[in-house]
C-alpha cells in the first residue's frame, strides 16, 4: 500500500468514527432538547446524560484530528478547499462553538436554561448539514479554478439537488444512529419506560434512512457519472451495508440483542462509507486534486505515520477505558451510582 | 479604511481568536496542574478541605475547557480558511507538530471525561488521583508541540527551499528549532503563574468580602506558593529568551528596545515617546542591560535596527510598549507572590491576619496576570512582522484571496462576546449559588473559622 492510500484510509476511518460518535452525540442533543418540549425529559433524560457527559469532549477531537491530518497529508487541500470554503467553514465552526459551549453551560452551569438547550440542541443538527455540503463538494462543480484563482460559487450549490441529497441524508442518519445507540444503552440501563420511546424514534427514522440513500444514488449519477460507475463497481459493499440494515431493524423491532443491532448499524454506515470512500478515490476535489497531487514528502509521510501509530497505542487502551467506566459497566449505566458532578 | 484587503482582515480575525482563545487556552495549561496539586496535597494529608478545593476548581474548569476546545477547534481551521497559501507551503513541515497536539488533547479530553464522573468510585483515593496525571501531561504537551509549531515560524529550519516549495523535510529538526525551548519553557510556566493568580484572587477576594474560612488561607497559601516558584522560572526563562532574540531574531530585539546604531554597551530602554526622526525620549535608560540581556556581558555587541531595510521593520511602537507591559505586569506578579510569601513565613505562627493591601494585590493579579499574556503573545507575533515565516515568507504572500473576510470578522467578533459573557455569567453563578461554606456543612465536616 502507498503512503498516500495508507495515508487516506487512516484519515478515512477517524472521519468514520467522528461520523458515530458525533451523530449519537448529536442526535441525542436533539433528543434531550425534544424530549423537553414533549414533556418527557423525565424519562429519557437521564440515559441520555450518563451517557454524554463523559465523552462530549472527545467528539470534537476525532474531527480535527481529520483536518490537520488531511492538511498534513495533503497539503494542497488547504490551498483548494481552505480558500474556497472560507464562509461555509467558518459557518459550520460557529454551529460547532456554539453546540460546543452550550452543551457544557447547559450540564454544568445552568440546568433548567431552556435557551441552552435549545442552542445546542438544534445546532447539532444544523452542524451535519454543514459538513456534509463539504462531502457534496468534493465531487467538483462548485470550486472552480481560473487563472490562479480560487472561485467558489454559492450559487451552484443551492440550486443543485445533489447537495440537498447528502444534507438529508446525513440529517437521518444522526437522528437513526442516535437513537439506535440510545435503544441499546436504554436497554442495557434495564430502563424501560426510556427503551420504549427511544426505540421507537430508531424504528421511526429506519425508513427515511434507505430512502435518503437511494436519493443520493439518483442525485449523484446525475452529478458525478464518474463516481457513480465506480459505486457500481463496488456494489457488494453497498449490498451488504443494505444487508446489515435489515438486521439491525429486525432485531430492534423483534426487541432483542440490541448491542448486536447496534453493531449492525455500525457496519451498515461502515460498509456504505467505505464504499463511497473506495469509489471516490483517486479523488479529493474532482477534478483537480487526486491523493498523489503534491502528497507531503517522504520524511514527513513516515513521521506522521509513526507518530499516528504511537498515539494509537495511547489512544486505544484510554478510549477501552473511558468505553469500560461509562458503557460496559452495568452499575454506572444503570445509575446506581448517581454520576457525580465534579 | 477604504479598500478591502483580506491580508489586514486575516490578520485581524486570527488575531481576534488567538486573543480570545489565549485565555481560555492558558487556563487550561495551567489549572490541571493546580488541582492536581490540590487533591494530592489533600490525600497526603488526609485534609478534605484540599480536596474540596480540588473538586470546586474542577467544576469551574469544565465551563473554561469548552469554551477553549470550541475556540481551539476555531484557530485549527482558520488556519486552513485565511492561510491557504501558507499551509501549502509549510504544511507539510509542521504537519507533525500539529498531528501530535490533537493525540495530546485527545489523551487530556479522555481523562478529563473520566475525571470529572468518578470522584468517590474507586475506594483506594489514588487512583482518581492518577487520572489527573495525564489530563495535566495532555495539556502541558499541547501547549508544547502547538508552541513548537508558533516556534517554527520564528526560527524556520530543516527544509531546504526549492523554487518557493519545502524540500528534504526533517520533521524532528523542524520541530526542534531554535526558538522551541524558550518559546516552550516561556508559555508553560506563565500559564501556571496566571492559573494560580486566578484562582488565588477568588481566595484573596472572599477573604476581602470578609468570610474567614479556613479554607481560603488554604487556597491562598497553595496559589501564591505556586505562583512564586513559576514566577521566578517565568524571569529566568525571559531572560534566556533574550539571548534566542540576539542570535536568531536580532530585528525583533531591536525593535523591542529601539535600539538603531550596533552598539556593545547597548542600555535597556523602559517607557519613553520615540519621535518621527526615531529619537527616543522621556525613556529610563538602563546602561549595560540590552547587552547583559542578550549576550550576559555588557561587552556583548547588539545589532541595532539601521542593519535592516526600514521595510522590515516591525512597528517600533507597538512591540515596546507591549514588552514594556508584559514585563512590567511580570514583575508586578512576582513581587506580589514574594510579598504573601514573606509576610506567611513572619505573620503565621502569630496569627495575624493578611493585609488587605495584599489582598487586594492578588485579586488585581488575576487581570494583570492574562493582561501579562495577552501583551506578551502580542508582542511577539507583531514583533515578527513583516514575516510570517522568518525571513522565508512574508504574511501578505500567505494570506487567503477570499472576498469575505471582513464579514467573518464580525460575525466572530460577535460570538465570542456572546461566549465570553455566558461563560462569565455561568462561573458567577455557580459558585454564587453554591458558596463553599455551605458544601463544607452539607458535606458533614467539621471546620473552624480561624
Amino acid at each position: 500500500m502507498s503512503y498516500e492510500l495508507l495515508g487516506m484510509t487512516v484519515l478515512w476511518i477517524f472521519l468514520f468514527g467522528y461520523l458515530i460518535v458525533a451523530s449519537i452525540d448529536f442526535g441525542a442533543g436533539f433528543f434531550s432538547y425534544y424530549s423537553v418540549l414533549s414533556g418527557k425529559r423525565h424519562i429519557i433524560h437521564g440515559v441520555i446524560e450518563r451517557y454524554l457527559s463523559p465523552v462530549w469532549e472527545v467528539t470534537n477531537v476525532f474531527l480535527i484530528f481529520f483536518i490537520i491530518g488531511l492538511v498534513g497529508f495533503f497539503p494542497d487541500t488547504a490551498y483548494y478547499y481552505g480558500t474556497a470554503l472560507l464562509v461555509p467553514g467558518s459557518l459550520a465552526l460557529i454551529l460547532l462553538a456554539i453546540r460546543g459551549s452550550y452543551y457544557a453551560f447547559s450540564t454544568y452551569g445552568s440546568r433548567d436554561s431552556r435557551i441552552y438547550m435549545f442552542l445546542y440542541g438544534t445546532s447539532g443538527l444544523l452542524i451535519p448539514a454543514a459538513l456534509s455540503t463539504v462531502l457534496a463538494i468534493s465531487e467538483g462543480g462548485y470550486i472552480l479554478e481560473e487563472n490562479g484563482q480560487i472561485q467558489f460559487s454559492f450559487l451552484k450549490l443551492f440550486t443543485n439537488l445533489y447537495p440537498y441529497s447528502v444534507i438529508v441524508l446525513a440529517l437521518v442518519s444522526v437522528l437513526y444512529i442516535s437513537a439506535m445507540f440510545l435503544t441499546y444503552y436504554a436497554a442495557k440501563a434495564q430502563d424501560a419506560p426510556a427503551l420504549e420511546i427511544v426505540r421507537k424514534y430508531a424504528l421511526s427514522w429506519a425508513l427515511p434512512t434507505i430512502l435518503a440513500s437511494l436519493f443520493v444514488f439518483y442525485a449523484i449519477q446525475r452529478h458525478n457519472e464518474e463516481h457513480f460507475m465506480n459505486m457500481l463497481n463496488h456494489a457488494w459493499m453497498f449490498v451488504l451495508s443494505f444487508v446489515f440494515f435489515l438486521i439491525a431493524v429486525i432485531l430492534v423491532w423483534m426487541r432483542r440483542n440490541y448491542g448486536i443491532a447496534f453493531l449492525a448499524v455500525m457496519f451498515q454506515y461502515g460498509f456504505a462509507w467505505f464504499g463511497y470512500g473506495r469509489a471516490h478515490l483517486p479523488y479529493l476535489l474532482y477534478p483537480y486534486l487526486t491523493i498523489y497531487d503534491n502528497f507531503t514528502n517522504p520524511a514527513m509521510a513516515q513521521a506522521l505515520i509513526i507518530a499516528f501509530i504511537a498515539g494509537l497505542c495511547i489512544l486505544i487502551p484510554s478510549l477501552y477505558l473511558l468505553l469500560k467506566l461509562f458503557l460496559f459497566n452495568a452499575h454506572y449505566v444503570r445509575g446506581g451510582k448517581k454520576p457525580k458532578k465534579a | 479604511m477604504t479598500a478591502y484587503d483580506p491580508v489586514i482582515f486575516s490578520r485581524m480575525l486570527t488575531g481576534l481568536t488567538l486573543f480570545v482563545h489565549i485565555v481560555y487556552a492558558t487556563i487550561g495549561v495551567g489549572v490541571p496542574l493546580m488541582i492536581a496539586l490540590a487533591e494530592w496535597i489533600g490525600i497526603k494529608r488526609n485534609d478534605p478541605y484540599y480536596l474540596l478545593m480540588a473538586r470546586r476548581w474542577a467544576r469551574g474548569f469544565t465551563v473554561t475547557v469548552a469554551v477553549g476546545v470550541v475556540t481551539g477547534t476555531a484557530i485549527g481551521l482558520q488556519l486552513n480558511l485565511l492561510w491557504p497559501n501558507f499551509m501549502r507551503v509549510a504544511g507539510q513541515t509542521i504537519a507533525l507538530p500539529l498531528f501530535m497536539e490533537t493525540f495530546a488533547f485527545f489523551i487530556e479530553a479522555i481523562f478529563l471525561g473520566i475525571y470529572l464522573y468518578t470522584w468517590d468510585r474507586f475506594k483506594n483515593r489514588y487512583l482518581h488521583f492518577w487520572l489527573l496525571i495525564p489530563v495535566a501531561i495532555g495539556s502541558s504537551a499541547s501547549a508544547f508541540f502547538i508552541t513548537s509549531v508558533n516556534a517554527f515560524m520564528n526560527s524556520p529550519q530543516g527544509f531546504d527551499l526549492v523554487n518557493g516549495q519545502m524540500e528534504n523535510i526533517d520533521p524532528l529538526v523542524a520541530m526542534f528549532n531554535p526558538a522551541m525551548p524558550t518559546k516552550v519553557g516561556h508559555v508553560l510556566v506563565t500559564a501556571y503563574v496566571t492559573a494560580a493568580f486566578c484562582l488565588g484572587a477568588i481566595a484573596a477576594l472572599a477573604m476581602l468580602r470578609g468570610r474567614r474560612h479556613i479554607y481560603f488561607k488554604k487556597a491562598l497559601r497553595l496559589t501564591m506558593v505556586s505562583a512564586l516558584v513559576f514566577s521566578f522560572a517565568t524571569v529566568l526563562i525571559g531572560d534566556l529568551s533574550g539571548k534566542f532574540l540576539h542570535a536568531y531574531q536580532p530585528e525583533k530585539l531591536a525593535a523591542t528596545e529601539w535600539h538603531f546604531e550596533t552598539t556593545d554597551r547597548a542600555s535597556l530602554i523602559v517607557g519613553g515617546v520615540l519621535t518621527d526622526q526615531n529619537d527616543v525620549k522621556f525613556a529610563i535608560k538602563i546602561p549595560f542591560a540590552l547587552s547583559i540581556l542578550a549576550g550576559g556581558t555588557p561587552g556583548t555587541v547588539v545589532s541595532g535596527l539601521n542593519e535592516v531595510p526600514e521595510e522590515l521593520h516591525p512597528p517600533l511602537r507597538t512591540t515596546h510598549y507591549l514588552f514594556d507591559l508584559m514585563v512590567f505586569l511580570g514583575m508586578y506578579l512576582l513581587l506580589v507572590a514574594l510579598w504573601y510569601f514573606i509576610a506567611d513565613i513572619r505573620n503565621r505562627k502569630r496569627g495575624v491576619p493578611i493585609h488587605r493591601v495584599l489582598l487586594l494585590g492578588v485579586v488585581l493579579g488575576a487581570p494583570f496576570s492574562v493582561l501579562a499574556i495577552e501583551s506578551g503573545w502580542i508582542f511577539s507575533e507583531v514583533g515578527r512582522q513583516p514575516w510570517i515565516l522568518w525571513g522565508i515568507m512574508k504574511t501578505a504572500e500567505g494570506a487567503t484571496t477570499s472576498r469575505h473576510v471582513d464579514t467573518m470578522l464580525w460575525v466572530f467578533a460577535i460570538l465570542y462576546l456572546v461566549l465570553t459573557v455566558t461563560s462569565a455569567k455561568i462561573l458567577i453563578k455557580m459558585f454564587k449559588q453554591n458558596p463553599v461554606e455551605d458544601e463544607i456543612s452539607s458535606l458533614g465536616l467539621e471546620g473552624g473559622s480561624k
